[in-house]
């Protein structure tokens, strides 16, 4: 079935089963690649994109029910990679493997969009859905602190 | 709440501080910044003339470091290329790293000496190959120099990429391909005295962060090669079941369906190689794929396997608990002395299965055609990919090309070539004639991991007229597959047998107990379980004795300078206290393993109805040297999260010889909100000690956050993980 995506602000006519989850959409038919499967069942965030500027884990998504709204990947997160969670992970030294912070980075990203200035119960409850196996989360922390000093 | 919010954040604040040089709200811009790899670095084009296999130099001054490990973040990319940067004297900025070729490797008789990423070596074994790669590049440059010029080498200097003698001086890249021609008389010595290092020790940002953090970044799973089909598998949810029969013909009409594939595993070599009975389902997307092998009918000869459990496990080490063992080190007095004693401390400990459950699930892609065949595989050794694809093909390795990506997680369930999964996709790409990707579910991955085996022990001391052990007996066990006697450097009873204390007598024996489930490395090999166990243990012994259990390790390890550079700093840094009140405890731990002393001190809260919360730990490591603090330290906070989650929340739970907990709803491990504050120090003994940083701090955090628990609750834990523990106290 043929659906019409708009991802990062680029239209793109998929043909796609309706109920395909959004994550393998946008990874094996768009080919952007920076969102990650690591569940399947909404349990890690590595997967998390952003629809219509709030947070979602793309791989619980049918397709079908994203049409006609805007998503946003990692890749389109920022023209130039320097969004301030961007920049702040950076200079923090967030990622180790960095599998999941794709996830890491659009759930911060959406957090502070919608809080400025987040406090630490507000950060762990917009992060608690995404895992991270490497341990990063306290630099994960300094750097969500970091962006909204930087100014998102 | 808000006054512990508060500490939180400046205690994070400050350690970060201490760990990278980096003040937060005070960016300070450093050289190491503008060193970078690219998001795809095993397709980085070269500029330039290559100086040796580590090293191409160019005209503009890029100095491009060939990295023969794996980066799956652990910090071996840089530290690779801050070992010969740091020899040949160049700009940190110009440098560039890509991975090197594995297929080169063994083409040249292993030309980069060991590709293989694991036990924490990378810099404890390969800094001086890699250290004299960049000495041997900068004295033929200087060589090169001193011909053209017609002055003697020790006139030239190299500094900075710049050749300078006298009034003539040079960019290191006008004399490369002349360097790549000078024979040495004599190979240049490298520095070992730390304090003559310019680069090494400084702490460098790792080169492959920038790339992480927009997407760009390429794990194996991202790989897609023009005519990929795609391939989802399902292999005996009872490890080494025997496929009976499945039904193709039920599928055949879903979209997008190829092909079904059946896999086998080789007849009466359980293990070796690591491919099992499987079905495959091949599609035009990984989707369709695994829509399809979900919907098809399979019957499975799970044997007798099928009548193990967790708690059959549980009773069958206990009863193996109680008799005798293959000796590690027999002594029948400490047996004598131990039963004639008036203060006997005896316990039982267990510990379950765990698995790796790197984020990236396990993948490969592979593609087979007639002159060459092409591998993409996640795995902890390059070249062992290169070998196990000829094997399983039965083909010559040299015209196997392994394209070497950032791996979503290591942890140790990577070696051997990435697993099952390899051979998977190499035997479907031979069949279909086309690239195929093979991904397993979350699920697959975790069921068909090779696990880190349980274990189990029972130990008893003797305590003497001081509180002070005078004998101790250990008796450990571990479910391995097919009774394996060692994993990497593990036995049942490493990290036990070989605990530091100064104890007179000693008698250890173990058991290699069999298990279908599969067994491999797993970070810290057996010291991540028997961590836990001996270090309990001594939180046991010393309180029975009267002893504190901090002062009790000073008394039991005076002798020994580095365990007790490193307790003296952990009770520096820390602020062990014994005094606090009831629910509110702290515990240590020191273990070594990898060549590295690694202790904790942890302080937990309980509440009345038994709520954990661990407040904060503190982790002081010995690796001896350390060329990378910032990475270093990135891996003690990481190394840190791993085992307490393991240990707080893990445990593979076995209902009818299969793993029942195979996603993260069921295998939760540590999220943001229960991760504690951690502090960080190195206490660097130096000498000729060059231990490993990837795995040391992870084992004694369990025991520090038992023994924390027992001195908050009373409440003494053996087993794990602690979240199955009752930590109510009245």
């Amino acid at each position: 079935m043929a659906l019409s995506l708009t991802i990062n602000g680029t239209t793109h006519n998929v043909d796609v089963e309706p109920e395909t989850p959004l994550l393998w959409v946008i990874r094996d038919e768009v080919g952007l690649t920076g969102t990650k499967y690591g569940c399947g069942a909404a349990r890690c965030g590595s997967c998390t994109v952003h629809v219509d500027g709030q947070p979602a884990k793309s791989c619980q998504l049918q397709a079908a029910s994203v049409v006609g709204k805007k998503i946003t990947t990692i890749e389109g997160l920022s023209p130039d990679g320097n969004h301030p969670v961007q920049v702040a992970w950076r200079e923090v030294g967030v990622p180790q493997c960095g599998y999941c912070q794709s996830g890491q980075i659009m759930s911060a990203a959406a957090l502070l969009a919608r809080t400025r200035n987040p406090s630490e119960n507000e950060i762990e409850q917009a992060m608690s859905d995404n895992l991270c196996r490497c341990g990063t989360y306290l630099r994960i922390k300094a750097g969500i602190r970091r962006a909204a000093q930087l100014g998102v | 709440m808000n006054a512990i919010n508060v500490s939180r954040r400046f205690f994070i604040q400050s350690t970060l501080a201490a760990g990278g040089g980096l003040m937060l709200g005070f960016h300070l811009p450093t050289s190491a910044e503008a060193a970078y790899t690219d998001a795809k670095p095993w397709k980085t084009p070269e500029k330039g003339i290559e100086v040796n296999a580590w090293l191409v130099l160019d005209t503009d001054g890029t100095v491009t470091i060939r990295v023969p490990h794996t980066e799956m973040g652990q910090g071996g990319m840089t530290s690779v290329a801050l070992m010969i940067a740091e020899e040949l004297d160049v700009e940190w900025t110009k440098v560039r790293a890509v991975f090197a070729d594995p297929n080169r490797h063994l083409r040249n008789g292993k030309e980069y000496k060991v590709m293989s990423t694991h036990g924490s070596q990378l810099v404890a074994l390969q800094h001086p190959h890699l250290m004299q790669a960049g000495a041997s590049a900068r004295e033929r440059l200087k060589e090169a120099a001193a011909q053209a010029w017609g002055v003697k080498r020790a006139d030239v200097t190299a500094k900075q990429g710049v050749l300078t003698a006298g009034a003539k001086s040079a960019a290191y890249a006008e004399f490369a391909a002349a360097a790549a021609k000078v024979v040495l008389d004599q190979e240049p010595a490298i520095k070992k005295d730390p304090s003559k290092w310019w680069l090494l020790g400084t702490g460098a940002m790792r080169l492959d962060i920038p790339a992480k953090t927009d997407g760009s970044a390429q794990y194996a799973i991202d790989t897609k090669v023009p005519g990929m089909v795609y391939a989802a598998v399902k292999a005996s949810p009872v490890p080494w079941g025997k496929l009976k029969s499945f039904n193709a013909d039920a599928i055949k009409n879903r979209p997008g369906v190829i092909a079904v594939h059946e896999l086998r595993a080789v007849a009466g070599k359980r293990g070796q190689p690591d491919l099992q009975d499987a079905v495959a389902v091949v599609a035009t997307s990984w989707w369709k794929a695994k829509t399809a092998l979900d919907m098809l009918p399979v019957e499975w000869d799970f044997g007798d396997a099928a009548n193990t459990s967790s708690k059959l496990y549980s009773e069958t080490a206990k009863k193996a608990l109680g008799e005798k063992g293959e000796m590690s080190k027999e002594d029948p007095k400490a047996l004598e002395v131990i039963a004639a004693s008036q203060k006997v401390v005896t316990a039982d400990y267990e510990r379950p299965f765990e698995t790796h459950a790197r984020m990236e699930p396990i993948n490969a892609t592979v593609h087979v055609q007639d002159d060459r065949v092409d591998v993409w595989s996640p795995t902890q050794d390059q070249s062992a990919a290169v070998l196990l694809v000829a094997d399983q093909l039965g083909i010559d390795p040299k015209n196997v090309y392994a394209h070497p990506m950032f791996l979503g997680g290591g942890f140790g369930g990577n070696g051997g070539g990435g697993t099952g999964v390899t051979r998977q996709a190499a035997e479907l790409s031979k069949r279909l004639k086309k690239p195929v990707k093979v991904l397993w579910t979350r699920e697959e991955d975790v069921a068909q991991d090779k696990q880190r085996p349980m274990s189990a022990a029972r130990l008893s001391a003797a305590i003497g007229p001081k509180g002070l052990p005078e004998a101790i007996f250990t008796r450990a066990l571990w479910f391995s597959q097919d009774k394996q006697n060692q994993i990497g450097p593990a036995t049942a009873d490493y990290g036990i047998r070989n605990m530091p204390y100064n104890i007179p007598l000693r008698h250890h024996e173990r058991h290699n107990l069999d298990t279908h489930i599969p067994s491999s490395t797993h970070r810290a090999p057996g010291a991540n379980q028997t961590g836990f166990i001996t270090e309990v243990f001594v939180d046991e012994m010393a309180r029975a004795g009267g002893w504190d259990p901090l002062e009790w390790r000073f008394e039991m390890l005076k002798d020994k300078a580095d365990w007790m550079l490193v307790l003296n700093t952990l009770k520096e840094k820390a602020g062990y206290r014994t005094d606090l009140p009831k629910g509110q405890g702290m515990g240590v731990a020191a273990v070594e393993c990898h060549g590295t002393i690694a202790a904790a001190c942890a302080t937990v809260s309980v509440t009345r109805r038994g709520v954990l919360r661990v407040e904060k730990i503190v982790v002081v490591a010995d690796p001896g040297h350390c060329i990378n603090p910032h990475a270093a330290k990135e891996q003690m906070e990481g190394a840190t999260c791993y085992e307490l989650g393991h240990a707080w929340l893990g445990g593979l739970n076995i209902e009818g010889g299969r793993i029942v907990n195979t996603n993260f709803d069921t295998y939760n491990l540590l999220r943001m909100e229960l991760m504690p504050e951690v502090e960080t120090h190195l206490a660097l003994s130096g000498g000729t000690k060059w231990g490993g940083m990837g795995e040391p701090a992870g084992p004694p955090v369990p025991p520090a956050v038992a023994n924390a628990i027992f001195a908050a609750t009373g409440k003494r834990i053996r087993s794990t993980p602690f979240k199955s523990h009752d930590l109510s106290w009245a």
